[in-house]
């Protein structure tokens, strides 16, 4: 049983509003926090070596001693919440079940980087979770924990929830400063980083949701302290979305001591592969990080056991590894299609590209349609070497991440399952009637010995 | 008074593109370095527009490799850069055409504009005078590997004078920064993402304000073009001439270039630079010109001309023109610190082209009296 932090009250009937929450702790870390100076509290985070929770994996404490604080303009704390990664749903778990912890941390967290006004960024898909939020803010405000003059420590801060329109692309930091302002959610260019110029050209820091809410225990019980939990520079714990052909798919907090076998079989997590089939191969982290099969899932290519922390999740770099990113794990099981679930995935990309630089806007429809003909049977060889090519030339062309996140699942379904695609271009009708199945993907791999 | 301000002049850094080092002001951008240099140095731009604010790093082509960040950090950048709004360090080191990764990025990128672009060249107004055109000759490949269907839109009437061909947009936001900047009124934006995205007037307003026609020039393709020009000429076979008026418009320079053919002025537009951008006037403003001159003004009696305008000499349109053509400096030599091998030199096999005469300073058509003097 691994530590539970931010779902350690889950399960408590009626956490969801203040008075229980209250009763169960709630709220004494932000009462601590607001004797302290903000200066320590960013110390503590740093401390903590918190990692952001939204994918990148970026330092928090870091990203937080960036800030510029310029005399006489207003900072601002903005919080991710337009999760929109296919397979990613902990920031609706955490938002929905749990607010106060959210808000508490988002109280902690505004008020060590001098925010007085806070915004919510929510995925407007989530058209039921503004209203939660909404009421958890109004019975903070009664409790005296937002509004004017917090519990006599002389800071302000309001919380605002602003709905998205439903655009993947919004979730990327300098599309979300745009839409807040009220424009069309495109990227910015960088630089000026937000730390420096982001919402209304004032400094702001973006932060997941998850992020803001492991601030509260790394307030609660201290930075050195939490960095105690987990391994190496994974430090704390982690929620990870499981979904797919798993037994019980959820939202899981694990503490990035288990390893990745652990989690997938065991019935504290996953729970196995549904229907006793077997697993073929495993999206770790969030659709957009490479795709990986199931013998590089299960043990490194070192023949190392594969462990669920940021470390170990990227060790063999994108040729044999993968990343931990937005924690959204999606298991495969052997009657599932390689080509089909990267086509999927390509259209996901085609569809969400904001249209604003040449080649996300051009590339990833033109990687969409040539998927398309490859599941349909109507594919060639060339086809295959074709994506290749153009996933080359999107990746780290773009202005944002959106390119990368695009050609990443390509590049490693292509990478891994090459002989799957191939199978597909060699026997069209067959392709039509059956999937490829397991072949060689759960083999163990040779590892030469060392000297 | 702030001694601080006057006393301090802005650091000059230097910064070495493709072996050849320049000095230039701090903020300069690694693109705008690259144009002080001039030739094959500086990066192609398709969205850039240096009299537009904000405008740049959209279309990728202009990807430069950083190979040296400054003096101080030598590291150089992981990824390609957008040189256009990218600003120079002290000491750094940049490959435009000496880096094979740029080369190869940016005859990716020139397929990705053109795997959606109609390629209806013969038909289309821009053709001669067309950015993609010129890109594609010089950074494309001959054929596609693109086998689908070209994205289409349906055809939307923006008003009587601009013509809006969203087929051949290639979404450099040009347009958008010009409605916005120079006109009172935005009637002009993008609507859908992705690559559904299009340019439209919203609510199919037709665009009424004095400076909108601006946006014909600065549009690098044949998206917008001049409806009360369409389908009249080509633009080779015009002669550019540069004019001016006084016109009352005050916010309007006045100055521009006339495309004519014989006695019939065909169209008018605002003066280009060498960069294909509309020419700065002697009091630094941009040269943008009213509707009125656009549009409106078509007789030789309107204008007093000035004589002929300066054509690049690798430009289409210097066909057929013997005076007033201007040659590109070529530094291919001095990056690649030898003569470059031709395949072909034509002075070697040709008994009749001498190199020493220069076909600029001939009056009238070329004739073989000329090379025997």
């Amino acid at each position: 049983m691994g530590v539970k932090l931010l779902l350690a009250n889950d399960g408590v009937e009626g956490i969801r509003y203040y008075d229980t929450y209250r009763k169960n702790g709630g709220y004494t870390t932000a009462e601590k926090a607001l004797k302290m100076s903000q200066a320590d509290i960013v110390e503590e985070v740093k401390k903590s070596g918190l990692r952001g929770r939204g994918g990148a994996g970026f330092p928090t404490g870091m990203k937080w001693s960036f800030l510029a604080k310029p005399e006489g303009v207003p900072r601002h704390l903005v919080c991710n919440a337009d999760e929109s990664e296919p397979g990613t749903f902990k920031d609706r778990y955490l938002m929905e079940f749990h607010p106060h912890l959210f808000i508490e941390g988002l109280l902690i967290s505004s008020f060590a980087l001098g925010s007085n006004r806070t915004y919510v960024y929510i995925r407007g898909e989530y058209s039921w979770i503004p209203d939660i939020l909404n009421q958890a803010i109004a019975e903070a405000r009664n409790a005296g924990f937002l509004g004017k003059n917090i519990l006599g420590s002389g800071f302000d801060c309001e919380i605002y929830v602003h709905r998205g329109a439903g655009a993947y692309i919004c979730g990327e930091e300098t599309a979300l400063i745009e839409s807040l302002e009220g424009k069309r959610g495109n990227p910015r260019m960088k630089p000026p980083f937000p730390a420096i110029q982001g919402l209304w050209m004032r400094p702001t820091v973006v932060n997941n949701v998850e992020t803001i809410a492991a601030v509260v225990p790394i307030i609660a019980m201290g930075g050195d302290e939490y960095a105690k939990i987990g391994v190496g520079k994974s430090t704390g714990t982690k929620l990870m979305s499981a979904c797919g052909n798993i037994n019980k798919p959820g939202v899981y907090e694990i503490d990035m001591t288990i390893s990745v076998e652990e989690f997938i079989f065991s019935d504290e997590y996953c729970g196995g592969i549904k229907n006793g089939k077997r697993l073929k191969a495993c999206i770790p982290g969030g659709s957009s990080v490479p795709i990986l099969p199931a013998n590089l899932l299960l043990k490194t290519a070192k023949g190392e056991t594969r462990m669920m922390n940021y470390e170990s999740m990227s060790d063999g770099g994108f040729a044999t590894g993968s990343m931990i990113g937005s924690g959204g794990f999606e298991v495969l099981d052997e009657d599932q299609c390689i080509v089909k679930h990267t086509m999927t995935l390509a259209r996901f990309y085609n569809h969400e590209s904001c249209g604003q630089c040449s080649p996300c806007r051009e590339g990833t429809g033109w990687m969409y349609k040539i998927l398309k003909n490859l599941e349909y049977g109507h594919g060639k060889l060339s086809d295959i070497d074709l994506l290749w090519d153009i996933q080359r030339r999107i990746e780290g062309n773009t202005i944002c991440p959106l390119g990368d996140a695009a050609s990443w699942p390509v590049a490693a379904a292509i990478r891994h399952f090459r002989d799957e695609f191939e199978w597909h271009v060699k026997n069209p009708e067959e392709s039509q009637k059956r999937n490829y199945g397991l072949a060689h993907y759960a083999d163990p791999i040779h590892v030469a010995a060392t000297a | 008074m702030n001694f601080d301000l006057v006393m301090s002049e802005t650091p000059k850094f230097k910064v070495t593109i493709d072996t050849i080092s320049v000095e230039v002001p701090a903020g300069t951008t690694i693109l705008n370095a690259a144009r002080m240099i001039g030739g094959d140095v500086a990066p192609p731009t398709m969205c850039y527009y240096s009299k537009l604010k904000d405008s740049g790093g959209k279309c990728r082509t202009c990807l430069v490799e950083v190979s040296k960040g400054s003096e101080k950090d030598p590291r150089p950048m992981p990824k390609l850069v957008a040189s256009c709004r990218t600003t120079v360090m002290d000491g750094m080191e940049v490959k435009n055409i000496t880096s094979e990764k740029v080369l190869d990025a940016r005859k990716g990128v020139v397929e990705f504009l053109l795997i959606n672009h109609p390629l209806d060249c013969p038909v289309c107004d821009q053709a001669g005078e067309c950015d993609l055109q010129n890109l594609s000759y010089e950074h494309g490949t001959e054929a596609t590997r693109y086998e689908f269907k070209r994205r289409t839109f349906e055809k939307e009437d923006i008003g009587p004078y601009i013509s809006l061909h969203m087929n051949r947009c290639i979404m450099c936001f040009r347009c958008v920064f010009t409605a916005d900047q120079l006109t009172e009124k935005r009637e002009h934006g993008i609507l859908e993402r992705g690559d559904h995205a299009q340019i439209g007037t919203y609510l199919n307003k037709a665009l009424k304000n004095d400076f909108i026609g601006n946006v014909i020039d600065v549009c690098p393709v044949g998206a917008l073009t001049d409806k009360t020009f369409r389908f009249k000429n080509r633009v080779w076979f015009t002669k550019p001439v540069d004019a001016h008026r006084n016109c009352s418009n005050p916010k309007c320079c006045g100055h521009v270039r006339l495309w004519m053919r014989g006695d019939e002025v065909f169209r008018v537009t605002a003066r280009k630079d060498e960069w294909g951008e509309v020419e700065t006037r002697p009091d630094g403003t941009p040269g943008w010109i009213c509707n009125e001159c656009r549009f409106e003004k078509k007789q030789t009696k309107d204008w007093v001309i000035e004589g002929p305008a300066l054509i690049p000499r690798s430009s289409v349109i210097a066909q057929g023109h013997y005076v007033g053509t201007k040659k590109t400096p070529v530094l291919i030599d001095k990056v690649i610190g030898k003569e470059p091998q031709y395949q072909l030199n034509i002075h070697d096999i040709s008994d009749v082209n001498k190199p020493e005469i220069e076909l600029s300073k001939i009056a009238g058509p070329a004739h073989s009296d000329d090379f025997n003097k």
